[in-house]
């Protein structure tokens, strides 16, 4: 599969083998504590200065401490770098560095390694003084070694034991030395960059992770015989690199908000870590609310108050913050909520990526709800679509959802450093004095829109209701009120969808299959599509930002394309599964959405295996869908 | 809650508000509800205070007493079921130079509201939050709530409430960081305005329960205490609510209780063979978190500086 993607030539300088190749995935993996994160997201950054494309994954169990050695336990990352831009994760990995051998044995066993690959492990347990211990070691390792990888056994252990005490506190920095020669890594830029994360602590610790460092590179010098050279082919110039959740704080930062109200839940809370870093610097509050409901709460309070206000949170807690969301659409007090998905229902893969929350969040609420989601695409997106979502959640004084995923929270990628701009901040709102008998509710009745009251404003005082209301905010249950105010808070969705822009298609404007996508599978559905084009498939793709509204000129785009399916992070039913018709079967979220809007009989192609979706996965589907729907 | 910020209301100064300046939409309650009474004693409150009616939102949630911001001609948020305070909450710490009230009833505030209840009460913003406790669900018709006496008949428990009732004031005396904690009674209007005044004058979260009596579900669960005032005792202090002259006769229990005292407010609160209307603890003191929190605002421009900044940092 790699061969798809990797162009890779072979030469020998030295006694080193140099593997020339477009791009590279590598994993470094270890027990919950040990640093292996830290290792990785530090080969990451260093690579992305360098001019590397970069995308980076946390392999995460949903465990703080799960027990050791346990193939439930790992964590890590994985770093996929790249000669040009990197969009996704890739789809197995070709170098895998790992602190014990069961947490290999877990990714073995997930079908992330490559076949060929490059696997450096951890030895000390194979003399380990607990006999259970080597006895895994010894069936870990005929496992691995039936699959035909390259093992290299690593006695980390023994080797950081020179430089510290406790070596599991080491050996994060010793195998970032080992990726380093491996790679050809610049050490200056390495050590600028450990300094960098190790900038809170003392200075000792800094300086011992550099010994770890150059440790781990002379032992590599030492006894590895092959190097991969991943060319930078990219200008680092005036590039910004971290993850989607930062670029979201940044974001809501940039879009000039004030308050963002929340109670922890993985894996939005990092927003708020990194907002609780900054914020205050800006004159913002990060507010950590008693639960969700109280924290949507304080956020519609703040809201009404003065400037757009927004909460964090994912699945479980959008389920509970959904009475106050349908308070914000009825009494139309603007508020931005961002939904970072992970899998689902109930508590689910709390750590997982997944798109299931899409119907929920446009439909959740009781009653007819109308209001936006958006989704943005990428990690550059994610701090764009916190702009646009308070300026959207302002001037049509509605409910602003904001979709990410465990997949763009968590992935680190670098993008063009955005330039600001201090109308993103808006303007104060408008407090003068509101002329008598000027209703809160004063709607234009072709928009549906109206200004904003806001207390403090002379003459505007009345009470906002979430009961039916006629538009002097007064409590009526009249037939013809609930009709008319639903109708008007109905039209500015409208308005709004006039608008947008109808999406581009990416490939060719008519086709075999056009494969629709939201969220982050952006990067892994192109990729995908690129490849079956380079094969001469007939196949392009579409990518929505705007869930609803939806974007105009999907029928007339999908009319031109002879099959339409969706790729999507939720679960779908398949056509060849026991009692399962074209009357019954359950389809992707988008799906559902697509059809009900453009009556196109739009299929869909749905995984939750709670990772993000693998390009090699989706250019399979798109070749089977085309030899199917190119023959039909 | 004394600030107001000028520059928001560029009104005459020396406009002087009248009764009619806060009366909104004519009260729809039942004739006889104790809200009545409350509406009454909080109007007045704000003339005497001469609040500005654009710089005071009443919050409430949902049920009966909720319907209280419709009534007055001030600004209003008539929100969810149990949800007033994290709302409240919201206003306060976006714009402290607002003067807010949050009105609840015994179902908001101590059964679906519950836990906003213990953290509000914590944070200690500075507002009024009056829970109007008529020991019953009256918008619903008549069903159980916490603070229903142990033995009373409701629709949801036609046996009798299984469980001793709640005990609010005993309860948020048990938070930490409770800066002020007084009840009063609808029935006895001149306590209920001495009560909501030294509220309002508290800097800090002053949460007072008004016992009330719902005239069709809960008639007569005061009405001994409302016939017999040697049922009652009147917590009496300078620093708490002194009681008013006009009392002093007909209410002959009078306890010398200072509000700083925290431990005698407990055990009075605790007894619940005697009702004890005034400030049960009161303290200035206590840190205020909409202040703790509280941050210069920056310019657009000023932002982006610092944005950049940070921004450098993520810098390839």
């Amino acid at each position: 599969m790699a061969e798809d993607t990797a162009v890779k030539t072979r030469e020998q300088t030295g006694r080193a083998q140099v593997i020339r190749s477009t791009q590279c995935t590598v994993e470094v993996v270890s027990d919950s504590g040990e640093g292996a994160q830290k290792c990785g997201q530090t080969f990451g950054a260093v690579s992305a200065k360098m001019g590397n494309g970069v995308w980076t994954v946390e392999i995460i169990p949903a465990e703080i401490q799960p027990p050791p050695r346990s193939p439930a336990g790992a964590s890590g990352n994985r770093i996929r770098i790249g000669e040009r831009v990197v969009t996704n994760w890739g789809d197995r990995t070709n170098v895998c560095i790992a602190f014990n051998e069961q947490v290999l044995l877990a990714r073995h066993r997930l079908d992330a390694i490559e076949d060929d690959a490059i696997l450096l492990v951890e030895n000390m347990w194979a003399t380990h003084s607990d006999e259970d211990i080597r006895a895994e070691w010894t069936a870990a390792m005929e496992e691995l070694g039936g699959a035909g990888y390259r093992i290299i056994e690593v006695p980390m252990e023994q080797e950081c034991l020179t430089v510290v005490d406790n070596a599991r506190k080491g050996k994060n920095m010793f195998a970032l030395g080992i990726l380093c020669w491996m790679f050809d890594r610049d050490m200056d830029l390495t050590r600028e960059q450990i300094a960098h994360a190790f900038r809170k602590k003392a200075a000792e610790i800094t300086e011992r992770n550099h010994q770890l460092l150059e440790l781990g590179y002379a032992w590599a010098d030492e006894n590895l015989d092959v190097r991969i050279d991943v060319r930078p082919g990219l200008s680092a110039e005036n590039t910004l690199v971290m993850n989607g959740n930062q670029a979201a704080a940044f974001g809501a930062v940039a879009a000039g908000m004030e308050m963002a109200a929340m109670y922890p839940i993985t894996p939005a809370t990092s927003v708020s870590h990194q907002l609780g870093e900054i914020f205050y610097k800006f004159g913002g509050i990060v507010h950590q609310a008693e639960d969700e409901i109280a924290a949507v709460g304080v956020a519609i309070g703040a809201s009404y108050s003065g400037k757009v206000a927004f909460t964090i949170t994912s699945g479980p807690g959008l389920a509970l913050k959904t009475e106050f969301l349908g308070l914000s659409v009825m009494a139309e007090i603007p508020l931005v909520v961002v939904d970072v998905q992970r899998g689902g229902p109930s508590t689910g893969l709390p750590t997982k990526v997944e798109q299931s929350d899409l119907l929920a969040a446009l439909f959740g609420q009781p009653g007819d709800a109308p209001h936006v989601v958006m989704a943005p695409a990428t990690i550059e997106e994610c701090f764009h679509a916190m702009i646009t979502a308070r300026r959207i959640a302002e001037t049509f004084r509605t409910l602003v959802v904001v979709m990410t995923d465990a997949n763009l929270a968590t992935g680190v990628q670098p993008f063009p450093r955005p330039t600001l701009d201090p109308a993103w901040q808006g303007s104060a709102p408008d407090m003068s004095a509101i002329p008598e008998g000027k209703p809160p509710y004063d709607w234009d009745e072709a928009t549906g829109l109206s200004r904003r009251f806001i207390p403090g404003t002379p003459g505007g005082m009345h009470t906002l209701t979430g009961l039916a209301h006629d538009g002097n905010s007064r409590v009526a249950y009249a037939s013809a009120i609930n009709q008319k105010s639903s109708e008007m808070r109905s039209r500015k969705m409208a308005v709004l969808q006039s608008t947008l822009r109808p999406p581009e298609v990416y490939g060719a404007e008519s086709g075999d299959l056009l494969v629709v996508g939201w969220g982050s599978t952006k990067g892994a559905i192109e990729e995908a599509v690129d490849r079956a084009r380079a094969e001469g498939v007939s196949v392009s793709s579409l990518h929505l930002r705007f869930l609803s509204p939806m974007e105009p000129g999907l029928k007339a785009i999908f009319s031109r394309f002879k099959k339409v399916m969706t790729v999507e992070i939720n679960y779908s039913d398949e056509l060849d599964m026991p009692y399962i018709t074209e009357e019954n079967r359950r389809r992707g979220q988008l799906a559902w959405l697509l059809r009900a809007q453009t009556l196109v009989d739009v299929d869909c192609w749905t995984r939750v295996l709670g990772e993000p979706l693998r390009p090699g996965a989706i250019h399979d589907v798109i070749r089977s869908n085309v030899s199917k729907g190119g023959a039909a | 809650m004394s600030h107001s910020c000028s520059l928001l209301a560029p009104v005459d100064e020396d406009q002087e508000f009248h009764l009619d300046d806060y009366e909104g939409a004519r009260a729809r309650w039942c004739p006889g509800c104790g809200d009545h009474s409350v509406l009454t004693a909080a109007q007045r409150l704000l003339v005497d205070e001469q609040l500005k009616p654009e710089e005071t939102v009443f919050v409430s949630g949902i049920g009966c007493s909720s319907r209280f911001p419709h009534y007055m001609k001030t600004y209003g948020f008539h929100g969810l079921h149990g949800r007033a305070l994290p709302v409240a909450t919201g206003i306060k710490l976006h714009r402290p130079d607002l003067n807010v009230f949050v009105v609840m009833g015994d179902g908001d505030c101590v059964s679906i509201g519950a836990g906003h209840w213990v953290h509000a009460t914590r944070y200690n913003v500075d507002m009024v939050a009056m829970m109007l406790d008529n020991n019953i669900y009256g918008l619903t018709k008549m069903q159980t709530s916490p603070t229903t006496p142990q033995g009373y008949k409701s629709n949801t428990q036609p046996q009798g409430s299984w469980l001793p009732a709640l005990n609010p004031i005993e309860a948020t005396l048990g938070i930490t960081n409770a800066s002020f904690v007084a009840q009063t009674a609808e029935w006895i209007p001149a306590h209920l305005f001495a009560t909501l005044q030294a509220a309002y004058r508290h800097n800090g979260f002053a949460f007072v329960r008004v016992l009330q009596r719902c005239p069709v579900f809960t008639a007569d669960i005061y009405m001994d205490a409302v016939r017999n005032p040697e049922m009652i005792d009147m917590l009496d202090h300078p620093d708490g609510v002194p009681v008013p002259e006009s009392l002093r006769q007909i209410y002959p229990n009078h306890l010398r209780h200072d509000p700083l005292n925290l431990s005698a407010a407990r055990d009075l609160a605790a007894d619940t063979s005697r009702i004890r209307l005034g400030v049960f603890f009161r303290d200035e003191g206590l840190p205020r978190y909409e202040e703790t929190r509280h941050l210069p605002a920056h310019t657009a421009d000023d932002k982006i500086r610092i944005l950049n900044e940070e921004l450098d940092q993520y810098a390839v």
